[in-house]
Formats: structure tokens, C-alpha cells, sequence
């Protein structure tokens, strides 16, 4: 995996839409984060914030190829890598 | 490889060739197809069910060889993992994994994984592959890679994983011929890749297969693995046990437990390195077999959610979907419905002409053909409600609404996915609380469960349009206004659901905010073969309910109110047979709970028997007024002998205001034993559909009679 040029670590949900960045690190523990590392959110995983729901939350991301949708809540806690 | 002899754990009777009928389990993710490629298999030759002790849809079809041969086909539910997260996941891998008695381990597995998503979806393939029973891994959606400019080597991808893989768009039909002449193999290889394992977590796995295993301290079988690994990466102590299902041996579980106290001192995260370790060795098959061409960088999907999911048109576009989908219930119902009601008419009359007078004969016009023709002529509407939910979930605009309407939904405690049930709900809250298992955390599912039957179901439909049509006799009223009271009934219901599932989040089952993890599928052209079958199969549904339980409860009321007979001599004037039968006396018992919502004993005796389903009220009424008819007078429409019903004292019984109060309670009442069944079934104890019925009905009582009082204090009525 190619180390991002950028050494600061921002969350997940500050991200703009339509903005890439390289999946950092995430809670280990709880099903929600099980649930998101099985559907491939791990470190070094490039992620694109494609958009926020009409009300702001959830978001949907890009990662893998397909898209997710999780609620901002849980994108505070994913730490990432603009790019 | 193909005549490669069996290792021990899956020969035998697992080779599918024997005697007995071969098994195939049908496994996937959530959205690759697996369905469409069911139906393509299976035709109309399907069954579905129930997992007993679980509300889990069980789904059977049976399917022909290339050589004429049966074979079975069981659909399980879609999931990213073996690791289970929710009962309906818990399902697929308790019957992968032999541990439920009800249902035969199956001999061979179809694993169907989506070709233009096939990094994640790999993902449970290895999982399902590494049980070590012979699979075949179905690449469906070659079309929509293409669209992609994603190429698959399938015979690249063969060698990888050591099984068959076969090429397939589903939805076209193109390459089903190829997967069942496959399928029709005699020997097919147990299936042979495994995953490296990190080396931190190999002795672990070791350790623990041996307990799993059947035959400890032998080498342990690719089951006893694949069970290791599943442990290792399930949820702590609340890893998901179904009804119904058995479970890992208990040493297994001591010494994971063992290991995880070890690597969690050490603040080792186990279950990371499993999931990335997987991750990178599919990482590198797609490598070797997946080749990218230069994308075009936006797709069709994202042009369609540019305007489907936009801040402003977003909400426009979901309005108008749903304003559609009411209005066309109402409009474009109304021609069939009138010729099943001129059906039923015929019918009743040709049984009248051809028997001679007598209970025989009144009981097959009065109870039989009137009981069941109410309720069989709201089929077009039943019909074209799930044809739109059909239309809607296919398409993927279904999670679209759902990423819309979760912040709303998130305002009352629940979730995005809570949408689906409630909507489907409107059509019926069996198939709503069923489809409500999506949902991960228990509370959000609990909750959904409970409110779902406030959402006005397509059994309320009856009741509200036999009440509209007492409510407005005149031809005056416009289809708008009649609509807009329907709407306000629907309304009603819906801020009901909210509201109540505020109060139970806040007070009764307070709990984590809910989970929203959900995958936004790309738009696909809805397959009309899926909906229609799906329409098919909820018609033959309705139809079953109609042909038992409302015809037995037809008959049965119709002895009730015709039994014990009084000579018409016995008769005072003004007084009616129907008021001596054993109907007439329960309901006239129920009179001075049900007089202060100005109700009478008539509406009381359909009351009653409408518990057993809403729609029942109707065809109680078409009962009790024409049992009360002269028996040789022509059939009129319900709703005239509705308006025609007076008190003694000679006021009418079924004033606006009336309408109004029992259409309300309808709103409200929890009246439908099949969704306390289900609720029973899903919940796991009569609890929470006691709670239901209870907080329903009582709620329903207390405002009818608000609307009932309160409008009397007003003047009206």
C-alpha cells in the first residue's frame, strides 16, 4: 500500500464531498466496525466521500468500488488520510 | 480434479448422487443477483416458509438436471459474512454449517458473487468456499462489468479457488443453461482454497478447530477450520444463536476463550489481522484475474442519484413516487374490483336460483359467498401495492429512501432501515416485520416490529372504503375528497407509528443510536419475471388466508347469528332474529363498553370477529345486515344497508361521525391474529405481541372515544 503524502489524520465526516482520502485507522471493537472492516474498510483502503443525505446525515462513500452508506456518528470515529 | 475421490467429511451421501434428492444451498451478498438467478432456476416451482423459531424466510424451489433429474435449490439469505450480524445471517451460516435440525445440510453450494464488486464479495465466497463442500462460484452481472469496463478471467479465477466457475448474467437468463449443466455434474470437487493464515493466529486456530472437530486430535477438517476462523471474528459473547439451531461444541468456545483473554492482554487485534489477511489474499486473485479499463468516471448510477438523491429534487422525486403509488391503488384497482364484485353478485345468485330454500342454501350466499367475496375483491389493489414495493426494492431506489428518510426516521430513535419495513408495511405488516430483520441492533428491530401494524395495511382498505362510502352516499363528493379522507386515515396511522416508537425508544427500550450501514446498489432495470413472481406469490398468499381463515370465520359467524332460531311469530315488533342468536347476544353484552364510541351491537359482533383480521369487519357486516334481510329480496350494496341501520329509537346508526370514530379505531386496533403470530414468531415469546395487542387496542378505544365525545360536546352528530 502506498503511504498517503499527507501526514494529518482528519475524520471521516469532515471530509467535502467529491474528496478522496486513505483510510487511517478505525475502532477495533463493536459491530459496527466489524460489520465495516469485513465490507473492506481497512487501513490503507481508499476512501471517496461521494455525498451527504438531503438532511446532512448519513453519508454515502465510495470504497472498493461500491457504495456504503454510514451515519456520521460512526465517520467521527474513522480517522483518514486526504489524498 | 473432477473425479478427484472425496475426503471423508463430505463423501458418502454428500456426493448428491445417491438415492436422495441432491441439496443445493443458494448463497450471496445482498444485491448480486441471487434472487433473479433463484427464480431463473426455479420457475413458479417454489415454496416459501418459515424457519420455525425464527422469522426468517424460508425459501425452496425445485429445479430439473440438464438430465431431467430433480435437484433442490435452497435460497438462503443475502449476507457480506459468514459472520453472522443478524438472525437472517445467523440462518445462512447455520445451515451451511449442517447445525440446524429442520433443514438437511446441503450437499453442494451455489455461491453467486456480483462480477463488478468482486473484491467484496470474495469476501464471503473464500468464507463459503473454505467449508470445504463442493461449490460453484457463479460470476452473475458480466454485463453490468462490461458497462464497468471490468473484464473477469473465469478461467483464471477457476484455477485460484480450485472450483467451477461459471459466467452468468441472471437477468438476461444468459448462462443459467451453463450453470445447471454444472450443477448436473455427478462429482464435483470439495472445494480446496484456504486462507493463509497470519502467523500470530494459526496456533490459535489449530487449537480450537480440534475442539470443533468431530474426531479430536486428528488433523482437523476444513469445517473444523472454517468454524475456528467464524469464532474467532464473531462478535464477543452476544455472537447471534438462533432458534432452532445448534451450536459450536462448548470446549471450542473455552478455548477461544482462552485466546482472546491472551491477545487481549497483549492488546493484539486479532480479529483485524484475520479481516486484512483475508482482504489481501483476495487482493491478489483479483490481481491475477481481474483486469480495469479506463473508466469513464461517472456512471449512469451517479447521474440518476445526482437528481434522486439531491438535497431539493430528492425530496420531490420521493413525494411524487409516493403520491404515485397511492393514487394508482385507488384508481387503477377500480375496474376489477367492480368485476369481482359483479362476480361474487353472479355467483350468489346462481346458487340462490339453483337451491331450494333452507340454511344450506343461506349458508353458502350469506356466509360463504358474501364472507369471501368482500375480502377477494381488494386483491387488485393488494396486487398492484406490492407490484410498486416490487418495482421499488429491484430498482434500488428502496435504499435510496431509506439514506433519505434515515436522519428523519433517526429523529424518533429509529433508522433508515426501518423505512422499508413500515412502507411494505402499508401493504401488509406480515411481509413488513418479516423484511424488518435487516435490521442489526434487537431494540431498533423490536421497535420496528411494534409500530409496523400502525401503518394502514391493505386489510384496513376495506373497512375505510365501505366506511367513505357510508360517510358520503351522494355521488356529489368528488374522488378527491373521498381520497383525501383516505389519505388523512393513512396519515393518522403513520404519525401514530412515530410517535409511538419515540415513546418506546425513549422510555421502554432505551438503547445505543441504531446503525446505518447500508449498501446503495448501482440502478438496475427491475426485473418484471421477479415482481410478477413476487406478486404471484403474496396473490396466492392472500388468496390462502381468504380460502381458511376467512371462510371458516364466514361460516362460523354466520351460525351465530342464524343459531339459536326464533319463530318469527315469537318476534315483538321491531325486534329481529338475529338479536336472539348467539351473535346478537354477545354483542349485545358488548353494548355498554362499546355505546360511549356510539357504536351499536352490530358493529359490536363485527368487532369481534374482526380480531381475527381487519378485513373481516366487512364481510361481518355484509353477514349480519343480510341475515337481517328478507330473504328473497335482491342483494344490495353493503353500504346502503349501512345507511338504512337505525337505533330503536329510530336515529341513524352510522352517523359521520360514527364512520369517523370506528374508521379510527381501524387506524389504530391491533386487530389481525396472523401478525400477532408472526410478531410471536419474530420476537421469540408472546411478550411483545400481548404488549401489541394490548397498547393497540387501547389506544384505538381511547380515541374513538375522544372523537366520539368530543364531537357529541361539539355539536355534531
Amino acid at each position: 500500500m502506498e503511504q498517503p503524502n499527507s501526514t494529518v489524520s482528519v475524520r471521516l465526516s469532515s471530509l467535502a464531498a467529491g474528496a478522496t482520502a486513505q483510510l487511517r485507522k478505525l475502532p477495533a471493537g463493536g459491530t459496527t466496525f466489524l460489520r465495516l472492516r469485513e465490507m473492506g474498510l481497512l487501513p490503507g483502503t481508499k476512501i471517496k466521500l461521494v455525498r451527504r443525505a438531503p438532511l446532512g446525515d448519513p453519508i454515502e462513500i465510495e470504497v472498493r468500488g461500491y457504495h456504503l452508506t454510514l451515519r456520521k456518528e460512526e465517520a467521527d470515529l474513522i480517522e483518514v488520510a486526504p489524498c | 480434479m473432477e473425479s478427484s475421490p472425496l475426503p471423508s467429511e463430505t463423501s458418502g451421501s454428500r456426493t448428491a448422487v445417491g438415492g436422495h434428492l441432491p441439496v443445493f444451498a443458494l448463497v450471496g451478498n445482498p444485491n448480486c443477483g441471487k434472487t433473479t438467478l433463484f427464480n431463473a432456476l426455479t420457475g413458479l416451482r417454489q415454496k416459501v416458509g418459515n424457519y420455525p423459531g425464527v422469522t426468517v424466510e424460508k425459501k425452496v424451489g425445485e429445479c430439473f438436471s440438464q438430465h431431467g433429474k430433480l435437484m433442490r435449490l435452497i435460497d438462503l439469505p443475502g449476507s457480506y459474512s459468514l459472520a453472522a450480524r443478524s438472525p437472517d445471517e445467523a440462518i445462512m451460516r447455520d445451515v451451511l454449517l449442517g447445525r440446524r435440525a429442520d433443514t438437511p445440510q446441503p450437499d453442494r453450494v451455489v455461491c453467486v458473487v456480483d462480477a463488478s464488486n468482486l473484491e467484496r464479495n470474495l469476501y464471503l465466497a473464500t468464507q463459503v468456499i473454505e467449508l470445504g463442500l463442493p461449490t460453484i462460484l457463479v460470476l452473475n452481472m458480466m454485463d453490468l462489468a462490461a458497462l464497468r469496463s471490468v473484464s473477469v478471467d473465469a478461467a483464471a479465477l477457476e484455477r485460484e479457488l480450485g472450483v467451477p466457475v461459471v459466467c452468468c448474467e441472471a437477468a438476461s437468463g444468459k448462462g443459467v443453461r451453463e450453470l445447471r449443466l454444472v450443477m448436473s455434474r455427478e462429482a464435483l470437487p470439495p472445494s480446496a482454497w484456504r486462507l493463509p493464515l497470519p502467523a500470530a493466529v494459526e496456533p490459535a486456530v489449530v487449537y480450537i478447530a480440534d475442539a470443533a472437530t468431530r474426531r479430536p486430535h486428528t488433523e482437523p477438517s476444513a469445517r473444523a477450520r472454517a468454524e475456528a476462523l467464524l469464532l474467532l471474528t464473531e462478535q464477543d459473547k452476544e455472537e447471534l444463536e438462533v432458534a432452532g439451531s445448534r451450536h459450536s461444541p462448548e470446549a471450542a468456545h473455552a478455548r477461544l476463550a482462552e485466546w482472546t483473554a491472551r491477545w487481549r492482554a497483549e492488546e493484539f487485534d486479532w480479529r483485524g489481522a484475520i479481516i486484512g489477511a483475508r482482504y489481501e489474499a483476495i487482493g491478489g486473485i483479483c490481481e491475477r484475474t481481474v483486469r480495469r479499463g479506463e473508466t469513464t468516471g461517472e456512471t449512469v448510477s451517479d447521474r440518476i442519484d445526482a437528481v434522486l438523491v439531491h438535497p431539493f429534487w430528492g425530496w420531490v422525486a420521493l413525494s411524487a413516487v409516493m403520491a404515485f403509488l397511492f393514487l394508482s391503488i385507488f384508481s387503477f384497482a377500480e375496474a376489477p374490483m367492480n368485476w369481482i364484485d359483479a362476480g361474487v353478485a353472479w355467483l350468489s345468485d346462481l346458487v340462490r336460483d339453483a337451491m331450494p330454500a333452507g340454511d344450506v342454501r343461506d349458508l353458502l350466499t350469506d356466509g360463504v359467498v358474501a364472507g369471501v367475496g368482500g375480502v377477494v375483491i381488494f386483491l387488485p389493489q393488494i396486487l398492484i401495492l406490492f407490484f410498486f414495493i416490487g418495482l421499488l426494492e429491484s430498482s434500488g431506489y428502496m435504499a435510496r429512501a431509506a439514506f433519505i428518510m434515515d436522519r428523519l426516521m433517526s429523529k424518533v430513535g429509529l433508522n433508515g432501515k426501518s423505512f422499508i419495513p413500515l412502507l411494505s408495511s402499508y401493504a401488509c405488516a406480515i411481509p413488513g416485520i418479516m423484511s424488518a430483520r435487516t435490521i442489526e441492533e434487537p431494540k431498533d428491530r423490536l421497535v420496528t416490529i411494534l409500530v409496523a401494524p400502525l401503518m394502514s395495511c391493505s386489510a384496513r382498505l376495506p373497512v375505510y372504503l365501505l366506511l367513505i362510502a357510508a360517510l358520503f352516499p351522494s355521488e356529489a363528493v368528488s374522488a378527491w375528497q373521498k381520497t383525501g379522507i383516505m389519505f388523512g386515515m393513512y396519515a393518522l396511522g403513520t404519525l401514530g407509528a412515530f410517535a409511538f416508537a419515540w415513546v418506546f425508544k425513549r422510555f421502554l427500550l432505551k438503547g445505543a443510536p441504531p446503525l446505518m450501514i447500508m449498501e446503495l446498489p448501482p440502478y438496475r432495470l427491475p426485473s418484471l419475471r421477479n415482481v410478477l413472481l413476487h406478486m404471484y406469490e403474496r396473490a396466492m398468499a392472500f388468496l390462502r388466508k381468504a380460502g381458511t381463515i376467512i371462510l371458516g370465520i364466514s361460516i362460523l359467524l354466520w351460525a351465530l347469528t342464524t343459531y339459536p332460531k326464533i319463530d318469527d311469530a315469537a318476534l315483538a315488533d321491531g325486534d329481529s332474529a338475529i338479536a336472539h342468536s348467539v351473535a346478537g347476544r354477545l354483542g349485545h353484552a358488548m353494548e355498554p363498553v362499546i355505546a360511549p364510541l356510539g357504536f351499536n351491537w352490530q358493529i359490536g359482533i363485527g368487532l369481534i370477529s374482526s380480531f381475527a383480521a381487519r378485513e373481516v369487519f366487512v364481510s361481518s357486516m355484509a353477514v349480519v345486515y343480510s341475515v337481517e334481510e328478507d330473504a328473497e329480496a335482491d342483494a344490495r350494496p353493503l353500504r346502503d344497508a349501512l345507511l338504512d341501520a337505525r337505533w330503536e329509537d329510530g336515529r341513524a346508526v352510522f352517523t359521520p361521525l360514527v364512520c369517523l370514530g370506528l374508521m379510527v379505531f381501524y387506524v389504530f386496533a391491533m386487530q389481525c391474529i396472523s401478525t400477532t403470530v408472526v410478531v410471536r414468531r419474530e420476537t421469540g415469546s408472546w411478550r411483545w405481541p400481548l404488549f401489541q395487542l394490548g397498547y393497540m387496542t387501547g389506544f384505538a378505544y381511547l380515541a374513538a372515544l375522544v372523537i366520539h365525545q368530543g364531537g357529541r360536546a361539539l355539536g355534531w352528530g
